[in-house]
């Protein structure tokens, strides 16, 4: 244990307006701290700079998953495991509750919020690709009162983020609007379970008449943000999906992408493993397209 | 507790320990695992990483199972903690403590506190777990000793025993 | 009705509770840092960031208040400064140079442990670089000196045989080059020691390790004092593997070095990034194979050049390297070789004791080789195996005489059998001609000798404990360590058979050395078969004592045993029996040319392990694992299968997940993050069975287990990759990284023809 707690301030002011008023009064001074298992991990090992957090484990508005006949939205404290055992999470948005159940142990499902997730903003978080396809709205919050953003907008290079130093995000919000989809999710880790991310796909398709009607592809790990496919979506939408194709998507992630050598893995690795991912989404489509 | 303790300042921190109350003075970012092991001499949980990879201080929380070394103490005013020392009442331990002991369930010892609890966390939502749900649910538990095969055994047979009783 | 007699009594090859079980479940167990003293400090060390430098100015922040701090540099050192081991070139404290990165300089101990981390972090030191060694290749080049005339710990040279007649005859001659990388044996309790000085007493010391007389010997050297003025007891260890075989040692010293300096009780436990930069791991491998087989794929001899980094100092490299030396040729009969060996310096810390201690690393060349072999002859795995395997009556590359009815054989056939070889080879053959898939499946077939080589059991000259009390209980006393092996459960059954008394009247002493005598380390798989055995003598020596001496018959029932002992103490007063070892008559060992009997049991194994390569991710997925061994004796059905599969499972890490990312000499991915061994998502089904063809040189016939496991997993999983996909991987651990690296652009048959992979 690397640092000492008694240079460390932790309030708790238990209702949302304090948190607000707090951070207002003393912008970017503090970190708010829900789950812990991000700031913790750094704090332990001598790693944390700031010196004041502020405890937005306890706001109730915080933890609610609220179902709407368009739209989900849900608590930025709320945890994975919340989102593994809600109905309609799994039903609707079955890549975000797998993404839920890929990050870290139970131990740790059980602490980690998806807010959380969201404002540690790491490239190789689990969520973040199923939110990008997911076209999901963050609600934040401050003094100043709430403003919706698209959740695509929201990361703008490695650890920076629209969030305003007084800000919160209340809440994240899904349209349900995906349920006919075919969805894939597939993470690669250095091992089954407790792993970061090496490359994470997110990707959800829907064909008609033969042809891509829609197709959302979300990698993590390959950039330092989170990244939507945008032109490789746009290539497919409208074609049949046949072999070369998909030989010609899989080589063409690596425009699209930036990976990086680092303690993990490698930026070939990287590249490569994305392209097969992809691939495996669109042989994926194709079979559910042709068993429909 | 003291919702907005000073810099370097003690706070007041209530809750409820294996079923007794406990109040202490402790810094809010006082690992939870440091107040149960060094305030409490509650020492069944331990630190084995430092960074909630390995399982071995885990502990349960208003229910839940959590890594206690990643947990500030502030955060878990008010709530009902229970450690390894706080089970030996618990309807499961019986079933668990002999299917360990039976199986080779623990060799060294040092993650069966946590290993234990994740049995316990896992059983108690499920009370006949396929192999499947045990890996699962103990796969945020580092075993160096075993390879894992007789800690699954170990927590298959006391699901079978508890549900046949 | 009659209680069972005495030869009917059975608690050897039962599986009895763990005999400190109960306490491990009940989170009763306590671990040094479970342990507070009275007025104890914290204790810390400031180490070296460079790999190797002259030591220059040490500067103190002004900020902090150091005479609150117990501070010690080497000048402190009473006795002599190093970790008496085998060379004694290690020093405790390093003063003018530091030879790897993390080296200790200095110590600090504050009653505070926050003030006492950021101490640490206040103090700067000024280095004047040297040009470091960092790889084995560097070392061997010898442009930079950095240790001795030519950087070389220890060479071994074993020759059998006439090898330079028979390249001519050879109907092939087949080369290899194999690499295994460093381990870390992360043991889930970090190294921790409590340090005690009085000036009465002397220095006791509480720590989590294997060895309680290498501690001793270490710190009467250190501190300068006799051997009454040291006490080492062993408290509950959290896992060992090797990895506190002689590191202790130095964390002990540290820890006495403080107390004595401070007269207060001193606790240093590592965090896990401290445990695992600054600690021992196994040592890396470079294995040369030349082989020259008939067109039969008959060995007829064969050089092997196997060389190890030994890390910064010598510490345990030698006998590391006489393990892999002796292992190298595997369980085949050579009828020439020339095996040349050495262990060389490298500016890193200093590698050392991790199950199998050397011969996973040469097996896994062995047994990565023999597959080599039957590809260029043409003749499949098993067969290259069954043409070469050691029989009765040949001998070793040692020379030893294999004298026991091994049927190497049979074990294969079985091994076979149990993993459904045969079909599941035809089965890939077929799957994997279509889809991302592949499987495989591999052997490996291995050997590993128990016990310390050659005479070295003779000169460990271990010496066990048996006491009986009033109470008819009875207590066993060896410095015999329990991590979590099963030590303590079976040293107890064996004393409880041996006596014909109820397993719960036996109990074990915890290992201290005022009151234990010296068994010998916990280490070489040796505890079972070697100590075990001692004990039994010991224990039946409490029974011809009680007989002689007219107390007891042969055959009595455990109230008469108590009845006995209470007579005999109320006479004689402490019945205590001693048994030490005597080495068997027919031991021969030749520490020149390594020639001989170099172990006194082998035990024999043959693993398959089945695999999936998926091609999409290039990750290796152990699926199903065999483990067959001969053992001599299974004393414990459940803990032997505990020992397996846990070995199994470390040695998966070893072939495919945990590597050491090493930058300048230092570990870069020291957290468990980073450092990757297999969750319980990762493991497959591993299925132990077991032989046994006895060892008169066991107790009961027991063979050492411990280590076995380690060796076999590795070359199995690697042997199986090839299986399934026809790459040849010459190095561990083999990530997916790697397996991308091998691919051709071109490569793998996919029905699906969306084939070239990810341009990069």
């Amino acid at each position: 244990m690397r640092a000492d707690p008694a240079e460390y301030r932790l309030v708790s002011p238990g209702n949302l307006q304090a948190v607000l008023s707090l951070m207002a009064g003393e912008p970017a001074q503090w970190l708010p701290i829900a789950g812990g298992t991000d700031v913790m991990v750094l704090y332990s090992a001598g790693k944390l700079p700031n010196r004041k957090l502020i405890n937005i484990w306890n706001i109730p508005e915080l933890r609610q998953i609220e179902v709407f006949p368009g739209r989900i939205r849900i608590g930025a404290a709320c945890t994975y495991t919340a989102l593994r055992t809600h109905d309609i999470v799994s039903l609707e948005f079955p890549l975000l509750a797998t993404a839920a159940s890929w990050t870290g142990g139970i131990a740790n499902q059980n602490r980690g919020t998806l807010g959380g997730n969201i404002a540690n903003a790491s490239p190789a978080a689990d969520s973040l690709p199923a939110l990008l396809v997911y076209d999901a709205e963050l609600t934040l919050i401050s003094v100043r009162g709430e403003r919706r953003l698209a959740y695509r907008n929201f990361h703008s290079a490695y650890k920076e983020t629209a969030l305003a130093a007084d800000e919160l995000i209340r809440d994240i919000s899904l349209p349900r609007r995906f349920s006919e989809y075919v969805s894939h999710a597939r993470k690669v880790g250095a091992r089954n379970a407790q792993a970061i991310s090496k490359v994470c796909l997110a990707a959800l398709g829907r064909m008609a008449n033969g042809t891509v009607q829609d197709v959302r592809l979300a990698l993590g790990s390959v950039a330092p943000i989170p990244l939507r496919l945008h032109e490789m979506e746009r290539a497919l939408t409208g074609k049949e999906i046949e072999p070369s194709m998909i030989d010609t998507a899989r080589k063409s992630v690596m425009k699209e992408i930036q990976p990086i050598d680092d303690i993990r893995s490698t930026a070939r690795y990287r590249a490569a493993v994305a392209g097969n991912l992809v691939a495996e989404f669109l042989e994926k489509l194709a079979t559910e397209r042709a068993r429909a | 507790m003291n919702p907005l303790p000073e810099m370097g300042v003690k706070c007041e921190v209530l809750f409820t320990v294996n079923g007794e109350t406990k109040k202490l003075l402790a810094h809010p970012m006082e690992r939870l695992l440091d107040v149960l092991r060094n305030e409490l001499g509650l020492t069944g949980a331990k630190e084995g990483c430092g960074e909630g990879e390995c399982g071995s201080c885990a502990v349960l929380l208003d229910g839940m199972l959590v890594n206690s070394c990643l947990i500030p103490v502030a955060q878990a005013s008010g709530a009902n903690i229970v450690t390894i020392e706080g089970m030996s009442a618990h309807a499961l331990m019986t079933p668990l403590q002999e299917a360990f002991l039976e199986c080779g369930g623990a060799q060294c010892g040092i993650c069966t506190p946590g290993m234990i609890l994740a049995a316990v966390h896992l059983l108690e939502k499920k009370p006949e777990p396929a192999m499947a749900d045990i890996r699962e649910s103990l796969a945020g538990n580092l075993c160096r000793c075993t390879g894992y095969m007789q800690i699954f055994e170990a927590v298959a047979r006391a699901a079978r025993r508890r549900v046949a009783t | 009705m009659r209680s069972a007699s005495l030869q009917e009594r059975h608690i050897v090859g039962v599986s009895v509770p763990r005999k400190e079980g109960w306490n491990k479940i009940t989170g009763a167990a306590r671990y040094v840092d479970d342990m507070v003293l009275p007025g104890m400090l914290y204790g810390a060390t400031v180490r070296s960031n460079v790999a190797r430098g002259k030591i220059g100015k040490i500067s103190f922040d002004p900020n902090v208040a150091w005479d609150d701090f117990v501070l010690v540099t080497a000048k402190d050192i009473p006795g002599k400064n190093c970790i008496a081991l085998i060379l004694d070139d290690q020093p405790c404290l390093a003063s003018q140079t530091v030879n790897h990165a993390e080296e200790p300089i200095l110590l600090l101990a504050h009653a505070n442990r926050h003030k006492l981390r950021k101490a640490v972090e206040s103090i700067s030191i000024d280095y004047e670089p040297l040009p470091p060694v960092h790889t084995i290749e560097e070392s061997e080049q010898q442009s930079t000196i950095i240790y001795g005339t030519d950087n070389t710990f220890k060479s071994y040279l074993v020759e059998k045989g006439d090898v330079d007649a028979v390249w001519k005859e050879a109907a092939h001659i087949v080369e290899g080059e194999y690499f295994t990388g460093a381990q870390e044996q992360l043991y889930i309790e970090n190294n921790g020691v409590i340090a005690a000085f009085d000036t009465e007493i002397g220095v006791t010391v509480w720590g989590s390790l294997q060895c309680p007389y290498y501690v001793h010997k270490a710190l009467m050297a250190l501190c300068g004092l006799p051997e009454d003025k040291i006490r080492v007891l062993q408290v509950e260890t959290g896992g060992a593997f090797g990895g506190k075989e002689e590191y202790p040692s130095m964390i002990a010293g540290h820890a006495a070095l403080l107390s004595i300096k401070s007269g207060s009780p001193v606790k240093i436990v590592y965090d896990r990034m401290e445990d695992m930069v600054a600690t021992t791991k196994r040592h890396p491998s470079r294995t040369r194979h030349r082989t020259a087989v008939n067109k039969d794929g008959k060995i007829l001899g064969g050089e092997i050049e196997f060389t190890i980094d030994g890390g910064a100092y010598a510490t345990l490299s030698s006998v590391v390297l006489s393990r892999g030396t002796i292992h190298a040729g595997g369980p085949y009969y050579w009828p020439n070789v020339r095996i040349r060996t050495k262990a060389v310096a490298t500016n890193t810390p200093p590698h050392g004791a991790f199950r199998g201690f050397g011969a996973p690393q040469s097996l896994f060349a062995m047994e990565r080789h023999m597959d080599r072999i039957a590809q260029v002859v043409g003749i499949s795995p098993a067969e290259i195996r069954r043409r070469n395997f050691l029989k009765r009556g040949q001998t070793t590359t040692t020379q030893q005489v294999i004298r026991e009815e091994i049927d190497l054989n049979h074990l294969l056939d079985r091994a076979l059998e149990l993993s459904d070889y045969a079909a599941k080879k035809t089965r890939f053959a077929k799957e994997n001609k279509e889809g991302m898939r592949k499987k495989g499946i591999g052997i490996a077939a291995f050997l590993h000798g128990a016990g310390f080589t050659g005479s070295g059991e003779r000169y460990l000259n271990s010496l066990v404990g048996v006491e009986a009390g009033a109470d008819g209980n009875v207590r066993v006393l060896v410095s015999s360590a329990e991590f979590g092996q099963g030590t303590n459960t079976v040293l107890c059954q064996i004393a409880a058979e041996a006596l014909g008394l109820p397993y719960e009247s036996v109990a074990i002493a915890q290992p201290d050395t005022t009151v234990v005598p010296n068994s010998g380390p916990t280490v070489a798989s040796r505890t079972a078969m070697i100590v075990g055995k001692l004990v039994q003598s010991a224990a039946k020596g409490i029974r011809q004592t009680l007989t002689k001496a007219g107390f007891l018959g042969d055959d009595y029932t455990p109230e008469q045993f108590r009845a006995a002992c209470q007579e005999h103490i109320a006479a004689h007063g402490a019945l205590k029996s001693y048994a030490r070892y005597e080495a068997p008559g027919e031991v021969y060992w030749d520490d020149e040319k390594y020639r001989g009997e170099a172990y006194a049991a082998f035990a024999w194994a043959v693993y398959v392990a089945e695999v999936t390569v998926d091609l999409t991710t290039y990750a290796v997925t152990v699926d199903d694992f065999v483990a067959l061994q001969e053992v001599g004796k299974v004393l414990h059905p459940v803990l032997a299968a505990g020992q397996i599969t846990g070995g199994v499972a470390q040695a998966i890490g070893f072939a495919l997940y945990e590597k050491v990312v090493w930058q300048n000499g230092r570990m870069m991915n020291s957290q468990m993050t980073n450092y990757i061994m297999p969750t319980s998502a990762d493991l497959p089904p591993i299925r132990v069975f077991f032989e046994e063809l006895g060892n008169v040189h066991g107790a009961h016939g027991a063979k050492g287990i411990g280590e076995l496991p380690m060796d076999g997993p590795a070359p199995a999983i690697i042997n199986a990759v090839e299986d399934a996909i026809g790459v040849r991987f010459l190095s561990i651990p083999l990530l997916p990284e790697d397996l991308f690296e091998a691919l051709p652009p071109e490569s793998h048959e996919q029905d699906v023809p969306s084939s070239a992979r990810g341009t990069a």
